[in-house]
């Protein structure tokens, strides 16, 4: 039997926020049958972008109900920004701690966040997996390399049994260890060179969601303003990976210049403050 | 915790009272070692030749055959390692896909060691395809072993049958029996099983003592190797009040086999029917008809099997599941994987095994909340919504 804390049995034995929300401004769902365990989140959002209510589902285990539970006493009334700033360690911290086997519970918990709050920007799935992560590593569960990355450097993982805890990678056939331990390799390499390397407040490497999020914000508030001053406009079509797929509106679509102010005006600012990589390209319609 | 209903027998019984008295006087008196030379230590022998004389007579051996190990693990092990190590060119073992990990961990430490191991498959139901063990046979396997009863669906196999097939091939056969003795009758004076496994501590005696059968004739290199205690075969002072103890939990079992598994079924069948009929989306494991009668394996759909444990065990009722969460590895059990039983429905199972101490009431009770537990989990499960949605699109 699994050592469970009061606060895991009182989420699983008496559940907060389970059911369904009519009228929901998002959903998130990962996981499924197949893999034992899965988590539906609803969310609704006012127009301050703050989370007023929040319903779940989940099939799976009593940690994995206990986790979506606290999940959602965590998020109600936070914004959708302060929302996706809770880790998995957190969320597992808030029951008082998980059997380390379990922990994929927590992460689970995240993930649903996350897919929740991409489906309210009208994101789709993929991007939550960065460009060539979404290649699934682990098939007996369906786990992509761009999930072992994430909990692998989140939680400072340095072995193939914990990286199957946190995310169950690992745990069936074991064929794909070697990959695993080659992640786990390179995240290690990364975690020894950030330090000297890396400001302080680029040290939490942003999830795709929230790098979409902030090109989303970067382009509302610092860059459109300028360009519908000139009656001009941007809009963001895509973002692939480091890739930013953008279209030309009003006076910049016929601009014979607009290469110029993509190259020096938008990709500048988006590197400044979203990451280095980012490369902008037009698309015309 | 008030209540308690024991459904998990499978995993271990109760000592029974008559048993627990028997063994007493072995920690306090009689604490002789059964091997020296006086009398106060001589005593204890006699009463380890009498469970022995015991525990032949349920299996219908002699009881030079009878040999007192530590488990079932110990006696599965020893079969097997034992016949290979005794005939070290052979190097083939045929096994199925079902066994208890005493078996199948063993058969996967084998192929390490440069053993070759063919593992049989199941149908549905958990059965075996016979044609399947003869295309296996070859003039080099060295033992088949194939279990008596299925401990997490109760499916019994046809071991007779099968012992035939392995027979006409030269090849010994072991047969783990832990789930069957003391449920099923059995004969072995009248059978093909060269060497049979049991554990105590499923028919009623306590944990830590085992037996391995051994028929008259069949060469075993002994697995522990030390004082020349069971006939030099293995080493090691017994372990008098357990083996004792075992003895009259088999006397006891004996007595009652019939009367005792007939109420029992009724019992299993009851729940298993009652479950059925109040609960919607549910499959048995198993075939019924070949089946141990005090065992079901029952998949509630759409819902995972610890969950459903956790809230049993909230009303004192004791179970298991085989699902992944409860294993302690990610994946459903083996033995429903081997069965192909489909992810929605393996994840939620739940064996409840019963033994000659569970009541009508306990029963009753169990079926009266599990129904209400099971809509709960249901209610918060987000593919049972699915499932109604598509049923009500689909009428
Ligand atoms: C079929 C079967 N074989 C072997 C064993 C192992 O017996 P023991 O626990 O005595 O080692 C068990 C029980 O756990 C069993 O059910
Ligand atoms: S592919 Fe990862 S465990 Fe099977």
């Amino acid at each position: 039997m699994w050592e469970y804390t009061d606060k895991v049995k009182d989420h699983f034995f008496n559940p907060r926020n389970v059911g369904d929300l009519p009228g929901a401004d998002a959903v998130g769902e990962v996981g499924s049958i197949a893999c034992g365990d899965a988590l539906r989140i609803y969310l609704k959002v006012d127009d301050q972008k703050r989370i007023v209510d929040v319903r779940f589902k989940t099939f799976g285990c009593g940690s994995a109900i206990a986790a979506a539970s606290a999940l959602t006493e965590m998020v109600k009334g936070k914004t959708l920004d302060e929302a996706m700033q809770i880790t998995n360690q957190q969320i597992a911290d808030f029951l008082g701690g998980l059997p380390p086997e379990k922990m994929h519970c927590s992460v689970m918990g995240r993930e649903a966040l996350e897919a929740a709050v991409a489906n309210y920007y009208g994101l789709e799935r993929k991007h939550l997996e960065e460009e060539d992560e979404g290649r699934i590593i682990c098939h007996c569960f369906g786990v992509t390399e761009g999930l072992i990355r994430k909990v692998v450097r989140e939680n400072n993982l340095n072995s193939i049994e914990e990286v199957t805890n946190y995310c169950k990678a690992g745990g069936g056939c074991q064929s794909c260890h070697m990959d695993i331990e080659e992640i786990i390799h390179e995240v290690r390499q990364e975690r020894v060179e950030t330090p000297a390397k890396q400001p302080a407040r680029e040290q939490r490497k942003l999830t795709n969601v929230e790098r979409i999020l902030k090109i989303k914000e970067i382009l509302e508030e610092e860059i459109r303003p300028s360009l519908q001053q000139d009656g001009g406009d941007i809009e963001l079509v895509d973002v692939e990976g480091s890739k930013v797929l953008v279209a030309m509106r009003g006076t910049c679509a016929s601009c014979p210049s607009s290469e110029l102010t993509i190259r020096w005006a938008v990709e500048a600012k988006l590197r400044e403050f979203v990451a280095a990589d980012l490369q902008v390209v037009e698309v015309k319609s | 915790m008030s209540r308690v209903v024991y459904l998990d027998n499978n995993a271990t019984t109760r000592v029974a009272d008559e048993v627990a008295a028997v063994m007493l006087p072995f920690y306090t008196e009689l604490y002789g070692n059964p091997s020296s030379m006086h009398a106060f230590g001589g005593q204890v022998a006699r009463h380890i030749a009498q469970a022995r004389d015991q525990v032949a007579a349920i299996l219908g051996a002699d009881p030079t055959e009878i040999l007192f190990v530590s488990c079932g693990s110990e006696s599965d092990n020893m079969a097997i390692r034992g016949v290979l190590e005794a005939n070290p060119d052979k190097r083939h073992v045929i096994s199925t896909r079902v066994e208890h990990p005493a078996v199948l961990s063993l058969c996967n430490h084998l192929r390490k060691r440069g053993y070759e191991v063919t593992l049989l498959g199941v149908d549905g139901e958990g059965r075996l395809d016979l044609a399947e063990l003869r295309n296996a046979l070859r003039p080099d396997t060295a033992v088949v072993s194939v279990m008596y009863a299925n401990n997490e669906t109760g499916v019994v196999f046809p071991v007779e049958e099968i012992g035939q097939i392995v027979k006409a091939h030269g090849a010994a056969f072991h047969v783990d029996a832990v789930q069957a003795v003391g449920k099923l009758p059995l004969d072995l004076s009248q059978s093909t099983i060269d060497l049979l496994s049991l554990s105590g501590h499923k028919l009623h005696a306590p944990k830590g003592v085992g037996v391995l059968y051994i028929r008259k004739g069949i060469r075993l290199v002994p697995l522990i190797i030390g004082g020349h205690q069971e006939r030099n075969r293995r080493g090691g002072t017994e372990n008098v009040a357990s083996i004792v103890g075992l003895g009259r939990a088999c006397e006891l079992a004996r007595a009652a086999l019939r009367e005792e598994n007939d109420r029992v079924r009724r019992l299993r069948d009851k729940l298993e029917d009652g479950i059925l009929h109040s609960v919607p989306n549910v499959r048995v494991n198993g075939n019924r008809e070949h089946r141990l009668p005090n065992t079901t394996s029952i998949s509630f759909e759409y819902i995972e099997g610890e969950a459903i444990l956790l809230l049993l065990d909230q009303l004192g009722i004791c179970a298991s599941s085989g699902s992944a969460c409860t294993s302690g590895s990610l994946e459903p059990s083996h033995v429903l994987r081997a069965m192909g039983v489909p992810f929605t429905a393996s994840h939620g199972s739940i064996r409840f095994s019963l033994s000659r101490y569970n009541t009508e009431a306990e029963i009753d009770y169990v079926l009266e909340h599990l129904p209400p537990l099971i809509e709960r989990l249901r209610n918060i499960s987000p593919f049972w919504k699915d499932y109604q949605e598509q049923l009500a699109k689909r009428s």
